[in-house]
Protein backbone atom coordinates (compact mmCIF):
# COMPACT_ATOMS: atom_id res chain seq x y z
CA UNK A 1 0.00 0.00 0.00
CA UNK A 2 1.29 3.28 -0.75
CA UNK A 3 1.30 5.98 2.50
CA UNK A 4 1.90 9.51 2.66
CA UNK A 5 2.15 11.48 5.99
CA UNK A 6 1.18 15.31 7.17
CA UNK A 7 2.73 16.21 10.11
CA UNK A 8 1.45 19.47 11.85
CA UNK A 9 2.98 19.90 15.54
CA UNK A 10 6.41 20.87 16.36
CA UNK A 11 8.92 17.97 17.78
CA UNK A 12 9.51 17.53 21.08
CA UNK A 13 6.42 20.01 22.10
CA UNK A 14 3.92 17.29 20.68
CA UNK A 15 4.19 13.29 20.72
CA UNK A 16 2.56 13.85 17.22
CA UNK A 17 6.44 14.06 15.10
CA UNK A 18 7.45 11.31 17.33
CA UNK A 19 4.72 9.42 16.81
CA UNK A 20 5.11 9.66 13.01
CA UNK A 21 8.29 8.75 12.81
CA UNK A 22 7.74 5.66 14.70
CA UNK A 23 4.53 5.12 12.51
CA UNK A 24 7.08 5.24 9.08
CA UNK A 25 9.42 2.71 10.60
CA UNK A 26 6.44 0.25 11.33
CA UNK A 27 5.08 0.78 7.86
CA UNK A 28 8.94 0.34 5.94
CA UNK A 29 9.85 -2.47 8.01
CA UNK A 30 5.92 -4.16 7.06
CA UNK A 31 6.96 -3.72 3.39
CA UNK A 32 4.47 -0.37 2.47
CA UNK A 33 5.46 2.38 0.25
CA UNK A 34 5.95 5.59 1.61
CA UNK A 35 5.49 7.89 -0.86
CA UNK A 36 6.43 11.47 1.04
CA UNK A 37 6.14 12.95 4.26
CA UNK A 38 4.61 16.98 4.33
CA UNK A 39 5.89 18.63 7.11
CA UNK A 40 3.10 21.67 7.44
CA UNK A 41 2.39 24.66 10.23
CA UNK A 42 4.63 23.71 13.47
CA UNK A 43 5.60 20.30 11.61
CA UNK A 44 8.31 22.66 9.69
CA UNK A 45 10.45 22.59 12.82
CA UNK A 46 11.65 19.05 12.16
CA UNK A 47 13.40 20.57 9.47
CA UNK A 48 16.08 22.34 11.22
CA UNK A 49 19.28 21.56 11.82
CA UNK A 50 19.75 23.81 14.59
CA UNK A 51 17.59 21.49 17.13
CA UNK A 52 20.17 20.56 20.18
CA UNK A 53 18.61 17.93 22.38
CA UNK A 54 20.17 16.59 25.69
CA UNK A 55 22.51 13.55 24.82
CA UNK A 56 20.50 11.37 27.09
CA UNK A 57 17.27 12.60 25.12
CA UNK A 58 15.82 11.00 21.18
CA UNK A 59 16.99 13.03 18.90
CA UNK A 60 13.90 13.16 16.39
CA UNK A 61 15.88 15.37 13.32
CA UNK A 62 18.58 12.68 13.73
CA UNK A 63 16.74 10.06 12.98
CA UNK A 64 14.52 11.51 10.37
CA UNK A 65 17.96 12.26 8.50
CA UNK A 66 19.06 8.93 9.28
CA UNK A 67 15.75 7.11 8.42
CA UNK A 68 15.97 9.47 5.04
CA UNK A 69 19.22 8.22 4.23
CA UNK A 70 18.29 4.70 4.78
CA UNK A 71 14.79 4.31 2.79
CA UNK A 72 15.52 7.65 0.07
CA UNK A 73 12.57 9.13 2.18
CA UNK A 74 10.90 12.41 0.56
CA UNK A 75 10.63 14.81 3.32
CA UNK A 76 9.41 18.01 2.15
CA UNK A 77 8.53 20.98 4.09
CA UNK A 78 6.14 23.53 3.63
CA UNK A 79 7.87 26.53 1.60
CA UNK A 80 5.01 29.05 3.39
CA UNK A 81 5.17 27.57 6.29
CA UNK A 82 9.01 27.23 6.87
CA UNK A 83 9.60 30.56 5.89
CA UNK A 84 6.89 32.41 8.38
CA UNK A 85 8.69 30.65 11.08
CA UNK A 86 12.22 30.48 10.15
CA UNK A 87 13.45 27.68 8.95
CA UNK A 88 15.84 28.24 5.49
CA UNK A 89 17.76 26.41 3.30
CA UNK A 90 20.69 27.79 1.35
CA UNK A 91 18.48 29.25 -1.82
CA UNK A 92 15.53 30.57 0.06
CA UNK A 93 18.46 32.99 2.84
CA UNK A 94 20.01 33.57 -0.27
CA UNK A 95 16.85 35.40 -1.92
CA UNK A 96 15.94 37.35 1.33
CA UNK A 97 19.18 37.91 2.48
CA UNK A 98 19.77 35.90 5.25
CA UNK A 99 22.66 35.55 7.05
CA UNK A 100 22.98 32.03 7.54
CA UNK A 101 20.17 28.64 7.20
CA UNK A 102 19.25 25.96 8.87
CA UNK A 103 17.19 23.56 6.86
CA UNK A 104 18.61 19.95 7.88
CA UNK A 105 20.31 17.60 5.04
CA UNK A 106 17.70 15.07 3.51
CA UNK A 107 14.76 17.72 3.99
CA UNK A 108 13.84 19.62 1.06
CA UNK A 109 11.30 22.87 0.67
CA UNK A 110 8.80 22.70 -2.08
CA UNK A 111 5.06 24.18 -1.99
CA UNK A 112 1.50 23.21 -0.50
CA UNK A 113 1.29 21.71 -4.30
CA UNK A 114 3.09 18.31 -2.68
CA UNK A 115 0.69 17.40 0.13
CA UNK A 116 -2.53 17.74 -2.31
CA UNK A 117 -0.40 15.63 -5.00
CA UNK A 118 0.73 12.92 -2.24
CA UNK A 119 -3.35 12.77 -1.18
CA UNK A 120 -3.52 12.35 -4.75
CA UNK A 121 -1.59 9.48 -5.46
CA UNK A 122 -1.52 7.39 -1.72
CA UNK A 123 -3.63 5.05 -1.07
CA UNK A 124 -3.97 6.50 2.54
CA UNK A 125 -2.47 9.82 3.79
CA UNK A 126 -2.26 9.61 7.85
CA UNK A 127 -1.80 13.02 9.73
CA UNK A 128 0.10 13.57 12.98
CA UNK A 129 -0.77 16.65 15.09
CA UNK A 130 -3.02 19.34 14.37
CA UNK B 1 -9.24 9.41 -11.87
CA UNK B 2 -9.49 12.34 -9.38
CA UNK B 3 -9.55 11.74 -5.80
CA UNK B 4 -12.20 12.96 -3.55
CA UNK B 5 -10.44 15.06 -0.77
CA UNK B 6 -12.02 16.85 2.00
CA UNK B 7 -10.57 19.44 3.67
CA UNK B 8 -12.13 20.27 7.17
CA UNK B 9 -11.46 23.21 9.09
CA UNK B 10 -12.16 23.71 12.53
CA UNK B 11 -10.55 25.95 14.22
CA UNK B 12 -11.40 29.97 14.80
CA UNK B 13 -10.11 32.26 12.29
CA UNK B 14 -7.27 34.09 14.56
CA UNK B 15 -5.58 32.95 17.34
CA UNK B 16 -3.94 30.51 15.40
CA UNK B 17 -2.41 30.39 12.35
CA UNK B 18 -4.11 26.57 11.57
CA UNK B 19 -7.71 28.67 10.13
CA UNK B 20 -5.42 30.53 7.64
CA UNK B 21 -2.90 27.70 6.70
CA UNK B 22 -5.79 25.49 6.22
CA UNK B 23 -7.67 27.90 3.78
CA UNK B 24 -4.21 28.08 2.18
CA UNK B 25 -4.35 24.40 0.91
CA UNK B 26 -7.87 24.74 -0.32
CA UNK B 27 -6.39 27.31 -2.38
CA UNK B 28 -3.37 25.22 -3.37
CA UNK B 29 -5.35 22.43 -4.28
CA UNK B 30 -7.28 23.59 -7.22
CA UNK B 31 -4.32 23.00 -9.56
CA UNK B 32 -4.07 19.70 -9.10
CA UNK B 33 -7.45 18.55 -10.59
CA UNK B 34 -9.10 16.29 -7.73
CA UNK B 35 -12.64 16.41 -6.32
CA UNK B 36 -11.80 19.09 -3.37
CA UNK B 37 -14.71 19.95 -1.03
CA UNK B 38 -14.62 21.67 2.71
CA UNK B 39 -16.28 21.75 5.48
CA UNK B 40 -16.93 24.07 8.06
CA UNK B 41 -17.01 22.97 11.59
CA UNK B 42 -16.59 23.58 15.14
CA UNK B 43 -15.16 26.79 15.84
CA UNK B 44 -14.73 26.89 11.92
CA UNK B 45 -17.95 28.43 11.54
CA UNK B 46 -16.21 31.38 13.26
CA UNK B 47 -14.42 32.19 10.05
CA UNK B 48 -17.43 32.64 7.89
CA UNK B 49 -19.01 35.82 9.99
CA UNK B 50 -19.24 39.44 8.27
CA UNK B 51 -18.08 42.47 9.73
CA UNK B 52 -14.63 40.97 10.63
CA UNK B 53 -11.64 43.98 11.80
CA UNK B 54 -8.82 41.68 11.55
CA UNK B 55 -6.76 44.69 10.79
CA UNK B 56 -6.83 45.67 14.24
CA UNK B 57 -4.81 42.86 15.15
CA UNK B 58 -2.55 42.77 12.10
CA UNK B 59 -3.90 39.85 10.63
CA UNK B 60 -5.17 39.17 6.90
CA UNK B 61 -9.14 38.76 6.75
CA UNK B 62 -10.17 35.24 6.37
CA UNK B 63 -13.59 36.37 5.33
CA UNK B 64 -12.52 38.33 2.61
CA UNK B 65 -11.03 35.29 1.24
CA UNK B 66 -13.34 32.44 1.55
CA UNK B 67 -15.51 34.08 -1.41
CA UNK B 68 -13.05 33.43 -3.87
CA UNK B 69 -12.74 29.30 -3.31
CA UNK B 70 -15.45 28.94 -6.03
CA UNK B 71 -12.94 30.31 -8.18
CA UNK B 72 -10.33 28.01 -6.99
CA UNK B 73 -12.74 25.25 -8.27
CA UNK B 74 -13.83 24.26 -4.70
CA UNK B 75 -17.50 24.09 -5.20
CA UNK B 76 -18.71 21.73 -2.90
CA UNK B 77 -18.75 24.07 0.38
CA UNK B 78 -20.45 22.79 3.61
CA UNK B 79 -21.38 24.03 6.89
CA UNK B 80 -22.65 22.25 9.90
CA UNK B 81 -25.61 23.24 11.36
CA UNK B 82 -24.95 22.19 14.96
CA UNK B 83 -22.29 23.99 15.25
CA UNK B 84 -23.94 27.18 13.90
CA UNK B 85 -26.59 26.08 16.34
CA UNK B 86 -24.53 25.41 19.39
CA UNK B 87 -22.80 29.39 18.90
CA UNK B 88 -26.32 31.12 17.91
CA UNK B 89 -25.26 31.72 14.59
CA UNK B 90 -27.36 32.04 11.69
CA UNK B 91 -27.19 32.09 7.91
CA UNK B 92 -27.34 35.88 7.63
CA UNK B 93 -24.54 36.47 10.10
CA UNK B 94 -22.30 34.37 7.19
CA UNK B 95 -20.47 35.90 4.61
CA UNK B 96 -21.62 32.86 1.66
CA UNK B 97 -24.87 32.21 1.40
CA UNK B 98 -24.11 29.44 -1.21
CA UNK B 99 -22.85 26.46 1.61
CA UNK B 100 -24.66 23.26 1.78
CA UNK B 101 -25.68 23.15 5.74
CA UNK B 102 -24.86 19.86 7.03
CA UNK B 103 -26.37 17.95 10.30
CA UNK B 104 -24.26 15.55 12.22
CA UNK B 105 -25.66 12.41 9.97
CA UNK B 106 -24.98 14.22 6.77
CA UNK B 107 -21.78 14.66 7.54
CA UNK B 108 -21.13 11.12 8.69
CA UNK B 109 -22.06 10.38 5.03
CA UNK B 110 -20.05 13.12 3.57
CA UNK B 111 -17.06 11.86 5.29
CA UNK B 112 -17.40 7.90 3.96
CA UNK B 113 -17.57 8.91 0.38
CA UNK B 114 -14.13 10.81 0.42
CA UNK B 115 -10.78 9.17 -0.22
CA UNK B 116 -8.65 11.19 2.09
CA UNK B 117 -9.44 13.80 4.50
CA UNK B 118 -7.46 16.71 5.37
CA UNK B 119 -8.56 18.18 9.12
CA UNK B 120 -7.64 21.21 10.41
Amino acid sequence: MIFSLAVYSAPYSSQASYSAYRFTVALLNQGHTLHRIFFYQDGVHNGTSLATPPQDEFNLQNAWQNLAKHYQLDLVVCISAALRRGVLNDGEAKRYNKTSYNLAQEFTISGLGQLIEAAAVSDRLISFGY
Amino acid sequence: MPKKILLISRSAPYGRSTAREALDVALAASVYDQDISILFMDDGVFQLLKNQHSELIAQKNIASILPALPLYDIDNIYIHQESLDERAIVFDDLILNDMKPLNNKDVGHLLQQQDQLLSF
